[in-house]
């Protein structure tokens, strides 16, 4: 095969492992909105939060050292102990629940029956506050994520596929990271959909997702969904944090990434879940494809951030509601 | 007891559907005009109208745009901080292709460049509704930033790809560049501010503000009862467009000066422009100032108050910043959920029933 | 809405409207917040150490205790211009606006408040043209110097020759990372190697293609103008896809522990530019470690000393303090004005002798500004990643970059700066 064909196909597979990341982001996008009907502006600061608070945990930071430090003229820092990564892991997902508690609590309960602009708001000020705070409690400097994951391109691969290409080919390049990424993704999906579909509360979930009214009516709790779909959103982004963080370092740039998941949501439709992975994977190829293919060789290359939205955009000219969204029926 | 209609009696049509029917209203807004263009000018210091009330003005015009065609026409849009950049390179590259051209017209003709471009990506929203179309003003944002970072006719070929206001005059008086007074770029701007308010609130009320209103309320039903879809929306994007034009253009040439497209106007600034707007309140006129004060006097204040007044360190003070102007969101949200505007809206309506509860 | 505006402006007037002229007043617009935090806080802390030990040390600088204002700008160019509003007129003698895009808002704005601007290293490189900008200094180095000194260094490591090398620039998309290319494109001329232009949009968290790109076309070297979250991305994914990371080199500010942490073990061998040597083993450290750690005056959590951009915040303010000297030394008066204060940064010279007496001997390089060169001498050295240790290593002495080349590219881009703006050149 001559070369470049095999360069297509190898920036074709990770795209479709950057997709996979971009999913991870947009997972939680979705939930939030197919539960409450909520574009959630601040999922990723949750994800930064929930980074942060993991780290902070594993390395037994103290929360808020710097401001008691400077309030007291103390200077502590640390706790001193080591948590294992498993249990910092539970424990981080502890607080996203706790978060999701008080999220309910003094937003969401005040805000019920409101329309989606003003729910919007409202994360929009959480995350203002969050950005804040957690850079209050955990510190700005960048601190390293290990949780043990691999890191690195897969040795195994390329050794087998080198034989494919000629002189200039050094062998498909995977990156491990990446494909434990792919594995959680897909567990979480898998877990997700069966939990929707096959228990109670997942059958509560998606009720309240199609009706909040009949929902009530029936006797639903929608503050218990609410706090139950915001945990899960939390988890989301507490892995989207791990994952994205274990490549940069858990950081302040980590609140961007929802800015990735955008296209993805819009491609894939808001409600649905299996849209969040296929557009995130269609947004992942199509970009690093374009850029492979076109932008790089042509453009002067970092045609990424555009190119993602304008795939959209066509995609969507000719399927307004997304690839997966509820198909949009208007009366008058 | 003395804020109402009662007693002010309305003798033609046109009297009766101004803008401040009461008294009382009418008389405020003359005064802070007044004040504003009479008074103000003589005070301002450097700090004031650099730090504090030009970045007010020229996000007003920005949000005042921007709230034509969210709060107005109901079409999301997440492109503000490109189409400022498009207003921001056309200036720049009207300034130095034709150096005797006034600045003002500069700013304007910035706008209707502006203009233009925003109506070419509005051309979507005939076929993509609701948060989807934010989907066409991002692919704006993203590609006119790429745009004016890639091309070098943009920035004339220099080596780093930023772009420097000359110095421009206008009536005498230095309007950009290092040189101006404080005075002069407040007046310049706040000029912009009024004529365009005014605009915005005629237009707002009249055949093409009614069709837009209907666009948002119900474009199917709109369109049933004539108005014509296409009109209707790019000619909010357009006029939307001008005036974010207007915005970016006085934001490069006054506020700034020397800008870099990338950090100027990038997503931050599309998405800052739209939680002004929407805490501002969809469509109000008032709720666009309100929005605009919100978000640039807020963390100011905050900072003078808490680094300045009360002595804190700088890092903490700026952590504080971001959870209380958080914090205040959702706690007027809870309060009012529409917005600053209509707070304002209950007061003046209490305050009409004063002193009686009913 | 109207109340907010007043009470904004009553407090705007009760802070801005104090000048109080007794102490020499250094502003520092800091970003201890945001996106770039964590290189904005050592720097932050070592500008601060400096300016204390001066005056717990010395009493000041010539009698005269310093001042230092700090200003969050939280690395935001409009935050940056408020606080410029608000420290200017307290008699700020000098300001380092440490962001690329205050930088250039500063440039007129400075020049036309008469207030020197101190760039160290970073800023408009033509600034170094002290006949177009005055009120400017870049010393003790550019980036156009940076990427000589790179492309000298790839030069040494090949002996001499790097015709038919291919030298990819992977780069920050802003005006900070495109900087370099036309130094790097005429060396290429001159040199004959192949430049390979790759662009990284902001913020850099996903460069999946950019290093694809890298993997599958094989440059000889790659250089890097990074910033932020892209550091640690970019040095991530070069030793995940296997990329000799000796053959990697990055500027000053790719260069600090923050960037090379994250990756772990990877990022052994990393090499970056550097502007002022890493490290403590300075005889500055032990009056530090006297008189600000010990007295419990050190700035921020005081857990930043010795990295790289703490040093680096040192060396500014050193730099600050000398020209200060200079400039009582040259008029004769301990109190100086601004206007002064610039013709202090104008004569200043560091010699090696000069350095060891502030007891850091060998710490940043000897240069001698002049009124046409306010760029320094275009000294750097190069220094080397040690994972297993965590320590930056010194792999080479002082490197002199091209000034042939450079000096002609400064003039011309200083020549359009001054043609736009209606500037007639000074010192002839």
């Amino acid at each position: 095969m001559p070369n470049q064909l095999l360069f297509a196909i190898e920036v074709t597979i990770n795209g479709l492992m950057a997709g996979v990341m971009y999913s991870l982001v947009a997972l939680g996008f979705v939930l939030i909105f197919k539960a409450s009907g909520i574009f959630n502006y601040a999922q990723g600061v949750m994800a930064l939060f929930a980074a942060l608070t993991l780290v902070g945990i594993q390395n037994g930071q103290v929360p808020f050292s710097h401001l008691i430090n400077a309030v007291f003229g103390t200077d502590i820092h640390h706790f001193g102990w080591h948590v294992p990564a498993f249990l910092a892991i539970l424990l981080a997902a502890g607080v996203m629940v706790l978060f999701a508690i008080i999220v309910e609590r003094y937003i969401l309960k005040h805000l019920v029956n409101q329309e989606p602009i003003i729910l919007f708001m409202a994360t929009i000020g959480l995350a203002y506050f969050m950005e804040g705070f957690g850079d209050l409690m955990w510190g700005s400097e960048i601190k390293k994520l290990d949780v043990g994951l691999p890191q690195g391109g897969s040795l195994w691969l390329e050794a087998k596929s080198k034989v494919l290409g000629g002189d200039g080919f050094y062998g498909f390049y995977i990156d491990k990271l990446d494909i434990w990424a792919t594995f959680f993704a897909a567990v979480l999906v898998i877990s997700l959909v069966l939990f929707s579909q096959y228990t109670k509360t997942g059958r509560a979930l998606r009720a309240v997702a199609d009706d909040h009214q009949a929902a009530l009516s029936v006797g639903i709790s929608l503050r218990a969904i609410w706090v139950i779909v915001w945990s899960i959103a939390g988890f989301v982004a507490l892995v989207a944090g791990i994952m994205w963080g274990a490549k940069s370092g858990v950081q302040f740039s980590l609140s961007l990434i929802a800015l990735k998941a955008l296209p993805v949501l819009m491609l894939g439709g808001f409600t649905s879940i299996p849209g969040a992975i296929v557009g995130g994977l269609i947004i992942g190829v199509g970009e690093k494809l374009f850029e492979f293919l076109i932008g790089a060789p042509f453009l002067g290359g970092a045609t990424e951030n555009w190119f993602a939205y304008m795939l959209a955009l066509v995609f969507l000219v000719f399927r307004p509601q997304g690839l997966f969204g509820d198909k949009i029926i208007e009366r008058v | 007891m003395w804020y109402r209609e009662a007693g002010d009696f309305k003798k033609t049509y046109s009297e009766d559907s101004q803008t401040f029917p009461i008294r009382l209203d009418r008389i405020g807004y003359f005064v802070i005009l007044l004040v504003a263009v009479l008074v103000v000018p003589f005070f301002i210091t450097s700090y004031a109208a650099n730090a504090v009330l030009v970045p007010f003005l020229i996000y007003a015009i920005a949000v005042l745009g921007l709230n034509i065609l969210t709060g107005y026409c109901g079409q999301v849009s997440l492109g503000t901080g490109g189409f400022m950049a498009v207003g921001a390179y056309a200036s720049y590259k009207l300034m130095t292709s034709f150096p005797d051209l006034n600045i003002f017209f500069v700013v304007i003709l910035a706008g209707f460049v502006t203009a233009a471009v925003g109506m070419m990506f509005g051309l979507p929203s005939l076929r993509i509704k609701g948060f989807y179309l934010a989907v066409a003003t991002l692919a704006a944002q993203f590609f006119l930033v790429w745009l004016f970072n890639k091309v070098p006719w943009f920035y004339n070929y220099s080596a780093s790809g930023q772009i420097n206001a000359p110095e421009r005059t206008l009536l005498g008086y230095i309007i950009t560049g290092p040189n101006t007074s404080p005075s002069a770029k407040y007046l310049f701007c706040l000029a912009f501010v009024i004529l365009l308010a005014w605009i915005a609130r005629n237009l707002t009320r009249g055949t093409l503000g009614r069709s837009w209103m209907a666009i948002r309320d119900m474009d199917i039903a709109a369109e049933i009862i004539g108005v014509n879809p296409l009109k209707a929306k790019l000619s909010a994007f357009g006029v939307s467009s001008f005036f974010i034009g207007i915005a970016g253009a006085l934001y490069f040439t006054v506020y700034l000066g020397a800008v870099e497209v990338g950090e100027a106007f990038g997503i931050t600034q599309s998405f800052l422009v739209l939680f002004m707007v929407i805490i501002g309140g969809l469509g109000s006129i008032l709720g666009s100032f309100a929005g605009a004060a919100f978000l640039v006097l807020m963390p100011v204040l905050l900072k003078n108050v808490l680094v300045g007044g009360m002595g804190w360190p700088t890092d903490i003070a700026a952590h504080f910043e971001f959870i209380i102007v958080g914090g205040l969101i959702i706690t007027f949200l809870i309060l009012e959920p529409h917005g600053l505007a209509q707070l304002w809206r209950i007061i003046k309506e209490k305050m009409r029933l004063w002193p009686f509860p009913h | 809405m109207k109340l907010t505006k007043l009470a904004a402006i009553a407090a705007v007037a009760l802070t801005a409207a104090s000048p109080v002229m007794a102490d020499l007043v250094f502003p520092s617009l800091s970003y201890r917040t945001g996106p770039y935090a964590a290189n904005g806080i050592p720097f932050a802390d070592g500008y601060a150490d400096y300016m204390t030990l001066m005056n717990e040390r010395d009493g000041g600088i010539g009698g005269v205790p310093t001042k230092l204002l700090e200003c969050e700008t939280g690395y935001n160019t409009a935050k940056g211009v408020e606080c410029y509003e608000a420290t200017k007129g307290e008699g700020a003698l000098i300001y380092q606006p440490l962001s690329t895009g205050i930088t250039y808002q500063l440039i007129p704005k400075a020049s036309a408040d008469g207030i020197p601007v101190h760039s160290m290293g970073y800023g408009r490189t033509s600034a170094a043209n002290g006949k177009v900008f005055e009120w400017v200094f870049n010393y003790p180095a550019t980036y156009w110097d940076g990427a000589s000194i790179a492309v000298k260094h790839i030069m040494d490591q090949e002996g001499g020759d790097i015709k038919g090398k291919k030298i990819a620039l992977v780069y920050h998309n802003s005006a900070y990372g495109k900087e370099p290319i036309r130094t790097l494109e005429e060396l290429a001329k001159m040199h004959g190697y192949e430049l390979m232009l790759i662009p990284v949009d902001h913020p850099g968290q996903e460069q999946k293609s950019q290093w694809l790109q890298i993997r599958q076309q094989r440059p000889d070297y790659v250089l890097m103008w990074g910033w932020g979250v892209m550091n640690q991305v970019a040095i991530q994914e070069a030793s995940n896809i296997g990329f000799a990371m000796d053959h990697f080199i990055g500027i000053w500010w790719s260069g600090s522990e923050n960037d090379v942490l994250p990756a772990g073990d990877g990022a052994n061998g990393y090499k970056a530019l550097a502007l002022a040597n890493p490290g403590g083993d300075y005889a500055i450290y032990a009056d530090l470690q006297k008189h600000v750690y010990d007295a419990g005056k050190a700035a921020g959590s005081g857990d930043q000393m010795k990295t790289v951009l703490y040093n680096r915040g040192l060396y500014a303010a050193l730099l600050a303090v000398e020209a200060t000297r200079k400039a009582q030394e040259i008029h004769g008066v301990a109190q100086i004005t601004p206007a002064m204060m610039r013709d202090g940064m104008e004569a200043l010279e560091m010699t090696e002798a000069s350095m060891a007496a502030l007891g850091m001997a060998d710490f940043g390089p000897e240069f001698k500004n002049t009124c046409e060169n306010h760029g320094g001498s275009g000294l750097g050295k190069v220094q080397q990643w040690d994972a297993s240790a965590k320590t930056w290593n010194l792999i080479t002495d002082w490197i002199q970059s091209d000034k042939s080349v450079i000096d002609a590219l400064i003039a011309e881009d200083s020549a359009a700066y001054a043609a736009e703006n209606n500037i007639t050149e000074r010192c002839n």
